[in-house]
């Protein structure tokens, strides 16, 4: 007993001294964590709080409203209006598919929708609100909110869509907008906050492009208190952003419309410019598009179908095309020598149907000749060869110059998209571009507007006003932003003898008024609105010799893609000018039976603000006229139709 | 020393008993419990549901099964231990084969009323079953390696067990728990030197056997390894926990940010903010105030407990006491030593604090024979 009592005590005492080894690690181990509290809470502490303030915080956007789009009388071109949606949120829903159900009893909803929306939901955070029906009408809106109770988590939401209530008109002026994209941020390098928003609408061409950065506003933003799961918690601080400015064109959408109307079932472009200040009035290019489709996401099959056309209705030919001016060419081959002083306006040269320049013959349109020919009459008749001969005297040099004068070969400040440069060709250019050296016989072809010459119908407008007033006018589209007037186009006087101007325009107003004139047949009969002008026919192809053997071929007979250009530019009332007009119908075969008519009616649609007296017209047309102007009257643009209408 | 040698008559009898409990360490545990309570209402945004409620029930529930158990005599625990220890192992093959699964391991027995942990269970009862072993062991005998290999074999079949559900961090608290109770009980200190050089060798093996075709460890238990090791390495994937942890932890400065105004709890940054995670928002919303003293009150529980064993003359209590007190500081140091970044995330809870059923009750329940043990002291 006694040994087992030592036994114990030394039992205990080891018990003891190990337990407190073990006790004295547990306190240094308590210390090490102590230690390492008081390292993250104290020493690290503010780096840690920043931490949690970055976990905490977000900002969040509040997009800018797109600033508005007016014609020259305050009609909204671009706007934007409400869109109901029709939101839903899981958590709030529990049973998504129930309520799906339900909600498709009440509202119309394709099975498409309901599979899209389904997954997003199952998809979406369960706070986050799905969009599942967009562009609802109004009475389906109050549908939604007397069912309410049997729809928990289904919420009528209203946001705001673009829409261009004149669509096809002005689809190739304001283009339209869409959702932001990869290529777009690659593209243009604009790091404006706003862009990261995912399909956050911008401009994608035209006006809506061009201007896009004062449309767009500059955005507001908010902070918000967020939980992990990125859930809004409560907003802790606001700034408001500026909405977009608005934007008033120069256009006037019932000339426009016009316009457009006009040029239905044509592929052709139509400019129409104020000549005192420059204002464009009205620019078309047919056929057209209506834009409202490419802002919600055009579809395939309706895309494909724009593309696939011959016609190219996506592009814009009244800035983007550019094509040989042909005839319409002759007022700056004629300007340029009457600047030099190398012919007089009575000097006269005689066309026997060619001329024979380094052993090659160039042809007149006129193959039997048009005999001895002055200014006024060579550009009534369209006398080929009387150009032909004032360029050799004039030289390329001189010409292209005064094309560069008139508008030709300069890229006029227009917003819009793909505004076309055109071609006046030099001979520097040709032994840049080509590695060729200029021939004589680029000169002669030159001459007519043919050859490497190339304009758009913007640019010819420009020129036919230039030549009009005498001034340098430049086009304007964007007349006010924001109420402040933008800078006017009228220009200052060109820098050419203004009696040679008198002269060219005389001999314009002689191919429309004078009996024998190539645009005789579409003359306006009012006598203080009579028009002056010109009418072109370019070709698009080479007449072989083959060909001028056995004949040529008739425009009628050819394939379209080959038939020629036709083109007409006018201003009116020809002596006191205020619109200049240009046309072109591609493949439209001639200038004065295909553009000239179209031009016409233009010219007097703008003059008269309206649809004219038929007194303007000759008298035998006015019965076909009477009937057009019915047809034409009726036709509205294509837009698609909107919500309130539905209903 | 049996049983039989007691001193009997100078312990207190019958209800009596309740006034010898150790009211000390009662009101210590009810503290801690307390500042449980406090956060429970706290993370859920100050409600009393759906945590700090429960739990105050549990808490009563338990503080009435310490009481039972502490007036209960200790030599009826310890001749229960084997029973114990063998009905805990049971339990554990059961849970492999039949446990709920949670959390890619099962870990639950669910009785209906509350879903049983083992593993936890496992804690207490291996403490019994060793502290019983060598108070039954003669004291000359307990370094040869027979009765060595025999407590190794005792602590290596529900470690094994537990593995198997997987749950790594509980199988190492189990052996350092049973390794514990072979310090204190005065095996040579040799063995524990080669037991920790052939440990050290062990860690190597399982990094050298990574990706090879006798790799050691589950996928997950490297990745965690991994995201301990660097857990900035993968901010928003598995370092995320403790990423978010150390930012509320250290966010909270001196004297934290105020009652219910932790925005990395508020705010849900906080993973398992109710459970194994809680002290980050004990810390974040108290400081390193709250947080030291919350460690000051563990201390001294451990504190009361290894001088109420070193005051006990019975080897069975001294060992069990002392056994519970290591659990209890492996518990809470394991727990805070994970969410300050310093050691892999394992699933183990704050004790009396964390949410949850097993791990109270089966607190209480070893404080309980630590009570019973005081109370039934030799005098």
């Amino acid at each position: 007993m006694k040994r087992k009592n030592a036994d114990h005590e030394a039992n205990q005492s080891l018990l003891s001294r190990r337990a407190l080894v073990v006790g004295g690690l547990q306190l240094v181990l308590v210390g090490a964590l102590a230690a390492r509290m008081r390292h993250l809470q104290i020493n690290e502490a503010d780096q840690f709080r920043t931490l949690a303030e970055e976990n905490r915080i977000k900002f969040k956007l509040i997009p800018p409203e797109r600033g508005e789009v007016f014609d020259r009388n305050g009609v909204q071109l671009a706007q934007n209006i409400p869109n109901y949606q029709i939101k839903m949120v899981r958590e709030d829903t529990r049973d998504v598919e129930a309520v799906i159900a339900r909600l498709s009893k009440i509202i119309d909803l394709d099975d498409q929708t309901i599979e899209r929306a389904v997954a997003l939901i199952k998809r979406s955070a369960p706070f986050y609100p799905v969009t599942i029906a967009e562009d609802v009408t109004w009475e389906d809106i109050s549908r939604v909110s007397v069912n309410a109770p049997a729809l928990p988590g289904v919420t009528p939401e209203v946001g705001l869509s673009r829409v261009y209530p004149l669509g096809s008109d002005f689809a190739h002026i304001l283009g339209y907008v869409g959702p932001v994209s990869d290529y777009d941020l690659k593209k243009i390098n604009d790091p404006d906050p706003l862009l990261r928003i995912s399909r956050f609408q911008i401009g994608k061409v035209g006006v809506e492009a061009k201007e896009e950065i004062r449309l767009r506003g500059s955005a507001g933003n908010k902070q918000i208190e967020v939980n992990a799961a990125g859930r809004e918690m409560r907003e802790l601080r606001r700034r408001e952003g500026k909405p977009g400015a608005n934007i008033q064109l120069t256009i006037d959408s019932k000339l426009q419309n016009y316009l457009q109307a006009r040029l239905d079932g044509e592929s052709a472009s139509a400019v129409v410019i104020d000549c005192e200040t420059g204002d464009l009035v009205a620019i078309g290019s047919a056929p057209t598009y209506d834009p409202n489709l490419f802002v919600s996401g055009i579809s395939v099959a309706d895309y494909r179908e724009l593309t696939d056309n011959k016609f190219r209705p996506l592009a814009s030919k009244a800035v983007q095309g550019t094509y040989p001016p042909g005839s319409t060419f002759k007022m700056i081959t004629a300007m340029a020598a009457l600047e030099e002083g190398i012919i007089g306006p009575d000097d006269t040269v005689r066309c026997n149907g060619h001329l024979e320049v380094a052993d090659r013959k160039f042809h007149c349109w006129k193959r039997s000749g048009h005999g001895s020919v002055d200014l006024k009459n060579s550009l009534k008749r369209s006398c080929d060869v009387y150009y032909y001969d004032l360029a050799l005297k004039v030289g390329i040099e001189k010409i292209s110059a005064m094309a560069n004068v008139f508008g030709l070969g300069v890229r006029h400040n227009v917003e819009m998209s793909a505004v076309a440069r055109g071609l006046t060709p030099t001979k520097a250019w040709k032994n840049r571009v080509h590695g060729k050296d200029w021939v004589i016989g680029d000169t002669v072809n030159a001459s007519i507007g043919q050859g490497n010459m190339l304009a758009s119908p913007l640019q010819l407008a420009v020129m036919t006003a230039r030549l009009a007033t005498g001034r340098e006018v430049t086009p304007r589209l964007v007349k006010s932003v924001d109420g402040v007037e933008q800078a006017s186009g009228a220009g200052g006087p060109l820098k050419v003898d203004q009696n040679n101007l008198k002269k060219m325009r005389k001999a314009m107003f002689a191919v429309v008024n004078d009996r024998g004139g190539t645009a005789n047949k579409s003359r306006i009969t009012i006598e203080n609105m009579r028009m002056a002008g010109k009418t072109g026919t370019s070709q698009v192809r080479n007449i072989s010799a083959a060909e001028r053997r056995t004949g040529v071929i008739r425009n009628e007979d050819l394939p379209w893609e080959r038939r020629d250009h036709a083109l007409f530019v006018d201003f009116a009332p020809a002596d006191n000018p205020k619109y200049a007009v240009a046309v072109i119908v591609e493949h439209g075969g001639s200038g004065s039976t295909a553009a000239a008519p179209i031009a016409r009616d233009i010219t007097l649609q703008a003059l008269y603000n309206g649809p004219p007296p038929l007194e303007a017209y000759p008298s035998k047309d006015r019965g076909r006229i009477r009937s057009q102007q019915k047809r034409l009257a009726k036709m509205r643009p294509m837009a698609k139709t909107q919500d309130a209408d539905k209903t | 020393m049996s049983y039989l040698e007691y001193t009997v008559k100078s312990t207190p009898t019958g209800l009596r008993k309740i006034l010898f409990l150790s009211w000390p360490l009662t009101l210590l545990l009810s503290s801690v419990a307390c500042v449980g309570f406090l956060m429970l209402y706290s993370v859920a945004g100050g409600s009393f549901t759906p945590w700090a409620e429960p739990q105050m029930k549990r808490f009563a529930v338990g503080l009435i099964l310490m009481i039972a158990i502490g007036v209960t005599p200790i030599w009826f625990w310890r001749n229960l231990s084997g029973f114990c220890y063998g009905v805990t192992v049971i339990l554990l093959v059961a849970v492999d084969l039949f446990g709920e699964e949670g959390k890619g391991a099962q870990r639950w027995i669910d009785l209906g009323f509350m879903r049983l942990q083992p593993s936890e269970l496992m804690k207490i009862t291996l403490v019994m079953f060793l502290a019983a072993y060598y108070d039954w062991l003669p004291p000359e005998k307990k370094s040869r390696p027979l009765w060595v290999l025999l407590p190794i074999a005792i602590i290596l079949l529900p470690t094994a067990l537990v593995i198997q559900q997987p749950d790594l961090g509980t199988s190492l608290l189990l052996v350092m728990a049973g390794g514990g109770i072979m310090f204190l009980a005065g095996v040579h200190w040799a063995y524990f030197a080669a037991v920790i050089a052939s440990g050290v060798g062990l860690i190597v093996a399982v990094f050298q056997s990574r990706e090879t075709s006798w790799q050691l460890l589950n996928n997950y238990q490297y990745h965690r390894i991994d995201t301990f090791i660097d857990p900035s390495a993968d901010p928003l994937g598995a370092g995320y926990h403790i990423t978010q942890s150390k930012i509320a932890l250290g966010s909270g400065g001196w004297t934290g940010r105020g009652f219910m105004q932790g925005p990395q709890s508020r705010l849900n940054f906080l993973p398992e903010k109710h459970t194994d995670f809680i002290f980050t928002t004990l810390a974040e919303e108290f400081g390193f105030v709250g947080g030291i003293s919350l460690l000051a009150i563990y201390l001294l529980i451990i504190f009361f407990c290894i001088a109420s064993a070193l005051v006990n003359r019975d080897r069975f209590s001294s060992l069990l006491i002392l056994g519970i007190a290591l659990n209890f500081f492996l518990f809470f140091s394991v727990n805070m030593a994970m969410v300050m970044g310093l050691i892999p995330v394992v699933g183990v809870p704050l004790p009396l604090v964390s949410y949850g059923g097993s791990a109270m009750l089966v607190l209480m329940l070893a404080f309980g024979l630590v009570q019973s043990a005081h109370v039934h002291r030799p005098r």
